[in-house]
């Protein structure tokens, strides 16, 4: 293996804007916000950054290509800015371009930021879009409810679960979300809801149900990094470090090699978590790992994500979620913060707001919701396209020593 | 053997069957004169199916058990071609994966247009495919609606085992316009059904009947199948009466379970009454417009041997019965439905990328590893086997004749559907290859990882913007009806 980036890069700063509806806001004012936040926390002027990374999905939507949009909104020193696009991963991305520019040493302080604006769109839901000439020949256009549903069919088949079981712990992944997100100021969604009105609520993409599915909303979320050397000369004390950063894209196989794949997992995500915790030097990721925030984008997902990042049994999973081993009080809690399904999930942002959470928490800064045994390693985790086809990404920072 | 005939037939009806009395509950107050149309049921196109999917799927029909190959060329009659200038029988071509060096030709200007291919055919030397399809289109409250049905058939032409050879031909041409349509009008204007039916019918057709059987030499009575496609009550045994055919000797119109499928309906009938024929009987088929074809045909020994196939017979097995009359005036155009914002997408399929692709698209051709075997969907220069990136090995896989079965699925209430939900999944091809399709024709009882599933020739969607249609494969349920 590569030798990594553990301890190489800290993060200095972070910021999030208040997600949800926005309708008074272009994404403009959205990045300003989670900048202005981060900047502050970071103590550090705009000129001292060196290069910066932003990560939007919907570019042609909401705020057109390139890096120029977050080069303006924020008045940066004319210093190089990377649009990066990966689905869902996008904002994992941004932070992967900036964590990389400091560790190689190309930079000394690297923004990075994601945003979307996608209540513009006036979509409920993800806008559809084309996903290249051959693939809209061939492909199939559907939702990405449906597209994730797949999982459920195939899930409960190889591991023999009952229908209803299954929907009754993918009910009780999305109460969980709601009822964290109550306790969360910048999340979009703040209601509980009970196990009851999840079952019972209108079907999106069989079995997914309106509860089954996370929103979209508009948001943005900012990370300044640095070396852990210059965020101390800087006066940071208690340093978040990054452990490590992995990324995996399908390369075809789960599509098109019959047999290969059965549907019920997410193959790059496996391969993702496997290279993550050789990176961070995690051999036992159940035991280890103190706090998620995972690509809850559908109840379904965060379901089998728990099996592919080896902290559930294969076909285990359904049985931790129903038993509360995620819950803000469980073992290992996951979306703390009320996740993609509460929080919101304005895709480029996501990823950041993942690790945001994760920051806040590891610093002991998450207010009313902070986890009261406090964690010492987070991680945090996206999926971008659907279970056939996808990006899967994984970041996991922690205490310098932890 | 050097002698010309059929080799071989199949047929194509649309699973729904909208039936008669919904369409009169809801239009009676309007046409109450249509109340004797209101029995039975018509057999109604899906939404992603037009005359070039039917086509596509009566020829696989007829090519059961047959070498591909053997189809030298390739005739479409329609009135109903989604193409006016794009070579509708090319699509067909493509789609039934026959080799580049085919002639195809669409045959189209009448009712008569299938019937006329078939005799041109069988005039010629070469075995040709002869494919006849109309998707009707007839206005709300019209008798058109009532009386008319979606459909095709497929009769293969050609020399060596015949399972009918011709015994005579006649055809008349008279410039009688019972009906038309307009180049680019929506529907048919007709004239009145009584002369049509003493001048047309009875003077024009059953002059040409007998003056073909009295050309041919052959006594009306031995005539075992009489195919007089009028679906106007009475008509096609009145002029058998006529002629001096036997009245059990007319073949069932299928009024009362397809309806008149225009150009296809005579070839259907035909197929009809192979389905039904023993060697040796003698059928007397006619096509009416603008004129009469008249074709006699002698069924062989070869009849009995042919392979099985779903034919009429499986066709109106597997019936869904249609009593939502709003959700077929949707389909067919007739009413705007709200759509929402999902049904925007504007997805161009640039000519350049379907002819690269066209084998993959219109054929499902995937691609077989040479030397690992591994089956996949689309072909690429490097092989999908993760222990074997074998670069350029991959040779023509055809998948759309290989059973599949559901790997996983969703019925999707979210995207865009003119007949939603969307059913949708994941399926493996026996023998390899593997494709994330678009479930035709199924409900909830049909879906569950495991069923198995064939795949049928369909509309992906429509470029409305552009007006182009864009056709794909889709998985049915295997096991519904038929073979």
């Amino acid at each position: 293996m590569a030798r990594g980036i553990k301890d190489k890069v800290a993060i200095l700063g972070m910021g999030c804007a208040r997600f949800g509806e926005r309708w008074g806001d272009d994404a403009d004012t959205l990045m300003v916000e989670a900048f202005e936040e981060a900047i502050a926390d970071a103590g550090i002027e705009t000129s001292q950054i060196d290069a910066a990374w932003l990560g939007v999905a919907f570019d042609g939507i909401n705020i057109g290509p390139s890096g120029i949009p977050l080069s303006i909104a924020l008045r940066l020193p004319n210093i190089g800015v990377t649009k990066v696009e990966n689905y869902c991963a996008s904002g994992t991305e941004s932070f992967r371009g900036a964590v990389y520019a400091v560790a190689s040493g190309a930079a000394d302080i690297a923004l990075a930021m994601g945003v979307e604006k996608l209540k513009d769109t006036g979509y409920g839901g993800l806008p559809v879009r084309s996903r290249g000439l051959l693939f809209d020949m061939v492909g199939v256009t559907g939702s990405a409810p449906g597209n994730f549903a797949q999982l459920a069919a195939a899930y409960r088949t190889k591991h023999g679960v009952a229908k209803d079981d299954l929907k009754r712990a993918m009910a009780h992944v999305s109460v969980k979300s709601h009822a964290n997100g109550v306790r969360n100021p910048k999340a979009h969604l703040r209601k509980a809801v009970d196990e009851e009105t999840v079952l019972n609520a209108p079907m999106i993409a069989e079995p997914l149900g309106l509860y089954d599915c996370c929103g979209v909303s508009d948001g943005a979320a900012c990370a300044i990094v640095t070396t852990p050397e210059i965020a101390r000369a800087l006066g940071k004390l208690d340093l978040v470090t990054v452990k490590a950063l992995q990324v995996s894209s399908s390369n075809g196989w789960e599509l098109q090699q019959a047999g290969g794949w059965d549907g019920s997992y997410f193959h790059t995500t496996r391969v993702a978590a496997a290279k993550a915790y050789e990176e961070a030097g995690i051999t036992r990721p159940r035991e280890q790992i103190d706090l998620m925030e995972v690509h809850d984008c559908f109840s379904i997902t965060e379901l089998v994500t728990m099996e592919d990042l080896f902290i559930s049994e294969e076909g285990q999973g359904w049985k931790d979620v129903r038993n509360g081993f995620f819950d803000a009080d469980g073992t290992i809690p996951c979306q703390i913060d009320g996740g993609l399904k509460c929080f919101g999930h304005p895709i480029g942002a996501s990823g950041l707001r993942m690790i945001y959470e994760n920051y806040l928490q590891l610093l002991g800064r998450a207010g009313e919701r902070q986890r009261k045994d406090p964690p010492a390693i987070a991680l945090s985790h996206n999926l971008g396209g659907s279970p056939i086809q996808n990006v899967s990404s994984i970041a996991i920072v922690g205490l310098e020593d932890a | 053997m050097t002698e010309i005939g059929i080799l071989a037939f199949g047929a194509y009806i649309p699973r729904r069957r909208l039936q008669r009395a919904a369409v009169h509950a809801v239009n009676k107050w309007f046409a109450p004169g249509l109340s004797g149309l209101a029995k039975g049921e018509r057999a109604v196109a899906n939404w992603d199916e037009d005359a070039i999917t039917m086509a596509v799927e009566a020829s696989r029909d007829c090519l059961t058990g047959l070498d591909r190959a053997a189809a030298g060329g390739v005739t479409l009659a329609s009135t109903t071609l989604p193409f006016a200038d794009r070579l509708n029988a090319g699509v067909v071509k493509e789609a039934l994966t026959l080799p580049d060096a085919v002639p195809a030709s669409d045959a189209t200007g009448s009712l008569r247009a299938g019937t006329s291919a078939l005799l041109a055919a069988l005039e010629g030397k070469q075995t040709r495919l002869c494919v006849a399809s109309d998707l009707r289109k007839a206005r709300p409250a019209s008798e058109g609606e009532m009386v008319q049905g979606d459909g095709a058939a497929a009769i293969l032409v050609g020399q060596g085992d015949v399972i009918a050879r011709v015994v005579a031909t006649y055809s008349v041409t008279v410039d009688m316009v019972d009906h038309y349509r307009s180049s680019g009008a929506d529907f048919d204007y007709g004239w009145e059904s009584r002369w049509i039916r003493d001048e047309g019918y009875t003077k024009l057709l059953g002059g040409a009947l007998r003056d073909a059987l009295a050309k041919a030499g052959i006594d009306a009575a031995l005539i075992d199948h009489a195919i007089i496609p009028v679906s106007v009550r009475g008509v096609a045994a009145g002029i058998a009466k006529t002629l001096g055919v036997r009245a059990e000797a007319v073949v069932d119109s299928l009024t009362a379970t397809v309806g008149d499928t225009g150009a296809a309906h005579p070839l259907l009938l035909l197929a009809t009454a192979l389905e039904r024929a023993e060697p040796g009987q003698r059928i007397l088929l006619a096509g009416f417009g603008q004129g009469v074809d008249v074709i006699v045909l002698e069924t062989t020994e070869a009849l009995a041997r042919l392979p099985a196939r779903r034919g009429v017979r499986g066709h109106l097995a597997d019936r869904q019965e249609e009593s939502n009359y709003q959700r077929f005036l949707f389909h067919r155009g007739l009413i705007g439905l709200e759509r929402g914002m999902r049904a925007e997408l504007d997805q161009k399929q640039p000519g350049s990328t379907l002819y690269r692709h066209r084998k993959a698209v219109l054929g499902l051709v995937g691609g077989r590893c040479i030397k690992t075997g591994t089956v996949q969907f689309p072909k690429s220069d490097i092989s999908v086997n993760p222990n074997d990136r074998a670069m350029g090995t991959q040779e023509d896989y055809p998948l759309a004749d290989r059973l599949a079965h559901i790997v996983t699925y969703t019925a999707d209430s979210l995207s865009f559907s003119p007949d939603p939900p969307t059913y949708y999944g994941t399926i493996d091809f026996e023998g390899g290859g593997r494709l994330v399709a678009i479930f035709a024709e199924v409900s909830a009882d049909d879906v569950e990882v495991g069923r198995p599933m064939r795949m049928v020739f369909r509309i992906n969607a429509a470029d409305e913007q552009r007006d182009f249609i864009k056709y794909f494969w889709k998985a049915t349920p295997a096991s519904e009806g038929g073979q």
